[in-house]
């Protein structure tokens, strides 16, 4: 047991935060606002950077890995807000995989790995449907009781919203279900857990962001005569994040790992991780804006794009009281 | 990146965890599951001897010195073992996790020759002589005093909130040995023999009624020049080197126990009927997560990784434990409600939840407040401004 990256997964991050930190971020995710998804960031994600395939199988011409290297890549991907269908794809590949439906498999996933076909996908919950990237996608998942339905984005009703985050937005689905995916339950647990994983590691990536941001500006920005990074009311609550944030990546990992490995602690440590995740970033994009002061409450400034990303975070795939309660319920082996 | 543990580091659990079993089971049986420091200190005096015996007192030192040489996994495996199997509170932890690394990073080769065996062999059992009245989290601010007399230094002054001073041997003491200094310069690190005319210890009652810390008083006390570990006027940079082992393994045996504690709240909270409470299976769930939480971020610590994960993870590790034992406490006596605060009129101490309520509150005080830890991860983490100074 070494509970720390292994050379090449250090490798995929570094590799991965270089291409986010040239390719997406501030003015590019601004780009993306107004249809709601950067395309050609997107296409150089999987074909440039080559990781379309990331979790694909080689035999299927992917490079093979695990959850541990979308985590760090998803990490990244969040930190500069990217706006690309990454989850509703790390959903549908490993829905796909699960099912081991060869006909669907070669229908969609070559397509898909070389970015040529996006995927969006939602849970289904009570009444209409809130699917993020819905009306930027060719293909829905929805994953409800029936299964997992992969569906022409076509065959459905989308009707697109203004959203908060205008770097996903999210559209109201109609669809009628049709056949799920073969394999019973396992594509639809396989996507979710992708999902949750995804979301967690984007938290992190953006809490991280949000924080590194906020700590130059304390350092830069005077008053009284010193640096407002000098104030103990204010380092201290920088401190607190970032105690936050350590445990939010130790989450990440536990989670990608137990994934890859099987481990008994799966779902528990998938629920921890969101929750965890998404109330840490929470957290720290809402300081992000009050440790900013005026400016930070700024159209002009990207605090309010980490904000509305958090919210949405947090809303997506079970919020924090529904995580927390499955942790319950599997800590007190009861189902109340 | 890997959470489980090889087969032959699994068989070495398996072996610890049956010695430590039959020792638990059998002849240490009256002191199973001790969980304060002042309990029977003559049996865990010979649990100390008796670990030994079968090398199993520091199993991270080398072997030359009575270790095993233990790589990282065997250690973490070891402290989980000797925590899950109930063994008690190390008697001679300051000895074997602070004292020891010291002495075999910077001691010279007559102090490891004369100190390590006595501590792997369990028959000297240290304490840790920093605090001051005058000097807590500015602990530059020491003012005990340490002049020269021939072959030996004496020692005038006093320290407080020493623990388990009352059943050590020996004590490491910061003191200042050159006059008119002040801060971290002209500082020393002394080695000094408790059990002698020059030292008088009081004990201190704590929150709970029972006194794990004392006072220590320094009227001429004695020990020999080459007592000082590095040199004179070093005694910083060893004192804080001999902190930065504070954040060792032993936190992961520590987990175990607060594993039972947090099993301690559930099983609570199913006995009275707050387990169905949607409220209170919010705030259960957050411990659970906090737990875990911890364990990985122990072994992110342990493993080093790259770039600042280390330094992040090792930054917060402290305050985030001993934030989520008070948070536990807290949440125990919530649980219990008035039942939690009663014990038999004849009890001895407090039963393990409400120990566990007043005892907590020390665990965001000592080995450096949560306010000391927020400014360390502000100001080292973060690269944030240094807190200004008084001229006092
Ligand atoms: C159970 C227990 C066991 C102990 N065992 C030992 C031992 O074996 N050996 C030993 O040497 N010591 C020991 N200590 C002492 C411990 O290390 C000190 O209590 C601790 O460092 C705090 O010092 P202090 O008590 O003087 O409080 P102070 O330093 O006076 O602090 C008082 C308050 O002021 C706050 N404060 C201080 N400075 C700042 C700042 N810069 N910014 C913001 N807030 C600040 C503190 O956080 C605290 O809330 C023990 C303490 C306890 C409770």
């Amino acid at each position: 047991m070494a509970f720390a990256l292994d050379e090449q997964q250090q490798m995929i991050a570094e590799t991965a935060a270089a291409f986010f930190a040239e390719n997406a971020g501030g003015e590019r995710t601004r780009a993306a606002m107004a249809s709601g998804i950067d395309r050609d960031l997107w296409r150089a994600y999987c074909r440039e950077l080559g990781f379309g395939g990331l979790t694909v199988p080689e035999d299927l011409g992917g490079a093979g890995l695990g959850h541990v290297e979308l985590a760090v890549v998803a990490e990244q991907a969040g930190r500069t807000l990217a706006a690309i269908p990454l989850l509703g794809h790390a959903m549908a590949t490993a829905a796909l995989l699960a099912s081991d439906d060869r006909a669907a498999i070669d229908a969609h996933l070559p397509a898909m790995m070389a970015g040529d076909r996006s995927v969006a996908a939602g849970e289904r919950g009570g009444e209409g449907l809130l699917v993020p990237h819905a009306a930027q996608c060719d293909l829905l998942l929805l994953l409800g009781e029936g299964g997992a339905h992969l569906i022409d984005a076509s065959a459905a009703t989308v009707e697109p919203l203004k959203s908060l985050d205008e770097t996903r937005p999210l559209a109201r689905v109609h669809a009628s279900a049709g056949d799920p995916l073969p394999g019973g339950a396992a594509p639809c647990e396989a996507a979710r857990a992708a999902g949750v994983l995804c979301l967690a590691a984007e938290a992190l990536g953006g809490a991280q962001e949000a924080l590194d941001r906020t700590v130059a500006f304390a350092k830069e920005r005077e008053q009284f005569g010193r640096p407002v990074g000098s104030f103990q009311a204010y380092k201290h609550r920088l401190a607190n994040r970032t105690v936050e944030i350590e445990q939010a990546r130790s989450a990440v990992w536990w989670a990608a790992c137990a994934l890859d490995e099987g481990h008994e602690t799966r779902a528990l440590a998938l629920h921890a991780a969101k929750s965890f995740c998404a109330d840490t970033y929470l957290r720290v994009a809402g300081d992000m804006i009050q440790l900013h002061g005026g400016i930070g409450f700024t159209w002009e400034h990207d605090a309010h794009l980490f904000f509305k990303r958090a919210r949405a975070i947090a809303n997506m795939l079970g919020d924090g009281p529904h995580h927390r309660e499955r942790v319950a319920r599997i800590m007190l082996d009861d189902a109340a | 990146m890997k959470l489980g543990f090889s087969d032959m580091e699994e068989a070495f659990r398996r072996e610890c965890a049956s010695w430590l079993d039959e020792q638990m089971a059998g002849e240490f049986a009256d002191i199973r599951g001790i969980a304060n420091l002042v309990d029977k200190p003559e049996r865990r005096k010979a649990w100390e001897r008796r670990l030994a015996e079968h090398r199993y007192s520091c199993i991270g030192w080398p072997i030359a010195w009575g270790g095993r040489d233990a790589t990282l996994n065997e250690q973490v495996i070891f402290a989980e073992e000797y925590a899950r199997a109930g063994a008690p509170n190390r008697l001679n932890h300051m000895g074997v996790e602070l004292l020891g690394p010291t002495l075999l990073a910077l001691g010279s080769s007559e102090q490891k020759a004369r100190f390590l065996p006595a501590i792997a062999e369990g028959t000297a059992i240290w304490c840790q002589g920093y605090s001051e009245p005058g000097a807590g989290s500015d602990l530059a601010a020491i003012r005990t005093r340490a002049r020269r007399d021939g072959d030996e230094w004496v020692i005038e002054g006093q320290k407080i909130w020493t623990s388990l001073a009352q059943f050590a041997d020996m004590i490491f003491v910061l003191a200042r040995t050159e006059d008119g200094t002040r801060g971290r310069e002209g500082l020393s690190f002394l080695l000094v023999d408790l059990d002698q005319p020059g030292i008088e210890i009081r004990p201190i009652r704590q929150i709970n009624g029972e006194a794990e810390f004392n006072e220590v008083f320094f009227d001429g006390a004695r020990c020999p020049v080459e007592n000082m570990v590095g040199a004179e006027g070093e005694g910083w940079t060893v004192s804080t080197t001999l902190l930065s082992f504070e954040r060792g393994i032993s936190t992961l045996g520590q987990q175990m126990q607060f594993r039972n504690e947090l099993d301690a709240v559930i099983a609570a909270a199913k006995h009275n009927g707050k387990a169905a409470d949607p409220v209170f299976r919010q705030r259960l769930a957050e411990a659970e997560i906090g737990l875990r939480l911890m364990r990985y971020g122990a072994l992110r610590m342990l493993a080093g990784g790259k770039g600042g994960a280390l330094a992040g993870a090792a930054l917060t590790y402290k305050i985030q434990w001993a934030s989520w034992r008070r948070a536990l406490g807290e949440l125990a006596m919530d649980v219990l409600g008035q039942e939690g605060e009663v014990a038999p009129a004849d009890a001895e101490g407090w039963p393990l939840l409400a120990n566990l309520y007043l005892y907590s509150r020390a665990d965001t005080i000592y080995g450096g407040t949560n306010q000391i830890q927020r400014n360390l991860i502000a100001e080292r983490g973060l690269g944030l401004p240094r807190e200004p100074r008084g001229n006092a």
